[in-house]
């Protein structure tokens, strides 16, 4: 049932098609006392379409890792390559969802957000900006707050805004790092529902970082689950099969069960260093 | 055990979801209103204490002060006055602004500038502008740049420093996202910096004004007419010396005044229309 995998590298191994390729990436951040190593010799390949997950515990470095791809963070060791291309800097084709509230800028208002990133990378004139900021925020259902300043927003229409924000971007890659985090379970579980409705219709690229197994399965189609500090690819899981619908079916729960071991318990070095109130295994 | 039920709900009968204030809650929330009371008391207070005082060489009353005030606005000479203190004034804030602006763009940008910046603000703040003015006759003789060179040493320091913190203070998910744009550089500091510090900048903003307001009352009272004609504060101190107290008192009246027109009429509306309007400040 859990065969194992052949080194780190992911299942898929069709090398030529990847959209976004992480090749033996490690990472390490800088406190002033030390250098701490977040990620070891991480490799995946994400294709056109996928929703790709990172998953682990907190401190096995899935957000840096998200960083990275972004452009915020040099690896120390290994190429992130996008469409055959490395990742140097940030740039307009990876926008970063974030998990923070903060991520609108207050002085605009919710229509000038999304319109920003357009404007500020040159992509488009103004009036096409505009022209496709309304038409994402009425994919988002906010076409009755394109006026409206983002402090007047609830959490979860603040993190719509900036789902249609970097979908009107169009990048080659959607990156989302815990992005529904900060939210109550209840809009959680709206947002992730619409997450996969705008997917269906969209088909855009996501790389989705979580530290939820529940929400891992139901957002993604390939889940990469990584071992707590530092880092480790643990294992690649299928998850294409599971939306909202099969949240406490009987295979669901294997699969998340299967998580759980792998995440767990087959290390039991690393079993007693684990805080386990840092998992979340269900709403 | 208790019965579980469920309710359909009517639609509510008869009871409004939103109701006006009073008229007087209203008038209350006015804040222009609450502090015309507080002038008007204050005014009622000095004219009672100047009519037991009963001394007009040494505390003039407000309707002395009043018609002093009204006979300079009407011959013009007080008006003429203040426009050659806030001529002054200005050149000296602007450019002072846009040292302040520079030097923080520099800092943000560069640890050499942050460290300059530091080191200088550290040096020169606490440093009065009006130790400064002999030394500016000094070098810029008797006129209107010495006026200036101390005005832009006023204000450069308090309003780089705000500016700064303001910077170092924007949220680095804000600072991802405008780098994730493609922002940098100068674009950086204009699209995301300055807005997002913009609290912070304002009160900079507020605090340089008042320092450079002070600064040149001070510099006229002190060299009186460096610069030619006299200002604002060479009206006073001329005033006092020919014992016109009530006059002397109007003119510490219109530097009052035009420090509450600035503080209520300019910064009150850029704050409206800006960090309060964008829910960054109350």
């Amino acid at each position: 049932m859990n065969a194992p995998l052949q080194g780190h590298t992911a299942s898929n191994l069709n090398t030529t098609e990847a959209l976004l390729s992480v090749d033996h990436v490690s990472l390490e951040y800088r406190t002033p006392e030390r250098v701490v190593r977040a990620t070891h010799q991480v490799s995946f390949e994400i294709d056109p379409a996928d929703r790709f997950v990172l998953l682990g515990p907190s401190g096995c470095g899935k957000s840096t890792l998200l960083k990275a791809v972004a452009g915020f963070i040099k690896p120390c060791e290994g190429e992130i390559r996008l469409v055959g291309q490395k990742v140097e800097q940030p740039g307009p084709d990876r926008i970063v969802v974030f998990q923070e509230f903060d991520q609108l800028p207050p002085w605009k208002t919710v229509k000038q957000n999304v319109m920003f990133p357009l404007l500020a990378s040159k992509t488009l004139k103004r009036r096409e900006a505009e022209e496709r900021a309304l038409y994402y925020l009425d994919k988002v259902g906010l076409s009755a707050f394109a006026d409206a300043y983002p402090h007047t927003l609830s959490g979860g229409m603040k993190a719509r805004v900036a789902i249609a924000r970097a979908l009107a971007m169009q990048p080659k890659i959607l990156l989302m790092d815990e992005p529904f985090a900060a939210l109550d379970a209840l809009t959680r579980r709206k947002m992730q529902e619409e997450l996969l409705l705008l997917w269906e219709e969209v088909r855009f690229t996501l790389l989705f970082v979580t530290h939820s197994i529940e929400e891992a399965l139901v957002v993604g189609n390939r889940i990469l689950l990584l071992s707590p500090h530092p880092g480790r690819v643990r294992a690649e899981i299928h998850s294409h099969q599971y939306d909202l619908h099969s949240l406490g079916g009987v295979e669901f729960q294997a699969s998340a069960r299967r998580i759980h071991r792998l995440l767990f318990d087959e290390t039991p070095e690393a079993e007693t260093e684990l805080d386990f109130a840092d998992i979340r295994i269900a709403y | 055990m208790r019965q579980e039920y469920e309710i359909t709900l009517q639609p509510l009968p008869g009871v409004p979801v939103e109701r006006a204030l009073p008229l007087r809650q209203r008038l209350w929330q006015q804040g222009w209103l609450r502090k015309g009371l507080i002038l008007i008391v204050l005014a009622l207070l000095w004219e009672a204490a100047a009519r037991y005082q009963n001394n007009d060489l040494l505390l003039p009353s407000f309707l002395q002060t009043f018609h002093a005030f009204y006979d300079g606005i009407a011959s013009g000479e007080l008006l003429g006055k203040v426009s050659i203190s806030l001529v002054v004034l200005l050149k000296g804030y602007l450019i002072g602004i846009v040292l302040a602006f520079a030097l923080t763009t520099l800092a943000v940008s560069t640890q050499m500038g942050r460290d300059l910046l530091s080191t200088l603000t550290s040096m020169f703040n606490p440093l009065p502008a009006i130790a400064l003015l002999p030394l500016a006759l000094l070098w810029f003789g008797l006129g209107q740049n010495s006026l200036i060179f101390v005005l832009v040493h006023s204000v450069l320091w308090a309003l780089a420093l705000n500016t700064y913190s303001g910077f170092m203070g924007v949220s680095e998910t804000l600072r991802m996202a405008g780098r994730n744009y493609g922002l940098k550089g100068m674009r950086f500091v204009l699209f995301i910096l300055i807005p997002a510090a913009l609290p912070s900048i304002l009160a900079g903003l507020k605090i340089g004004w008042a320092f450079a307001w002070r600064t040149l009352i001070a510099a006229e009272l002190v060299f009186g007419a460096t610069s030619g004609k006299g200002g604002l504060g060479w009206y006073i101190f001329q005033n006092r010396n020919e014992l016109y107290t009530d006059k002397v008192f109007a003119g510490l009246a219109v530097v009052i005044l035009i420090g509450l027109l600035v503080e209520n009429l300019v910064f009150d509306t850029l704050e409206r229309v800006t960090v309060k309007r964008w829910g960054m400040q109350r």
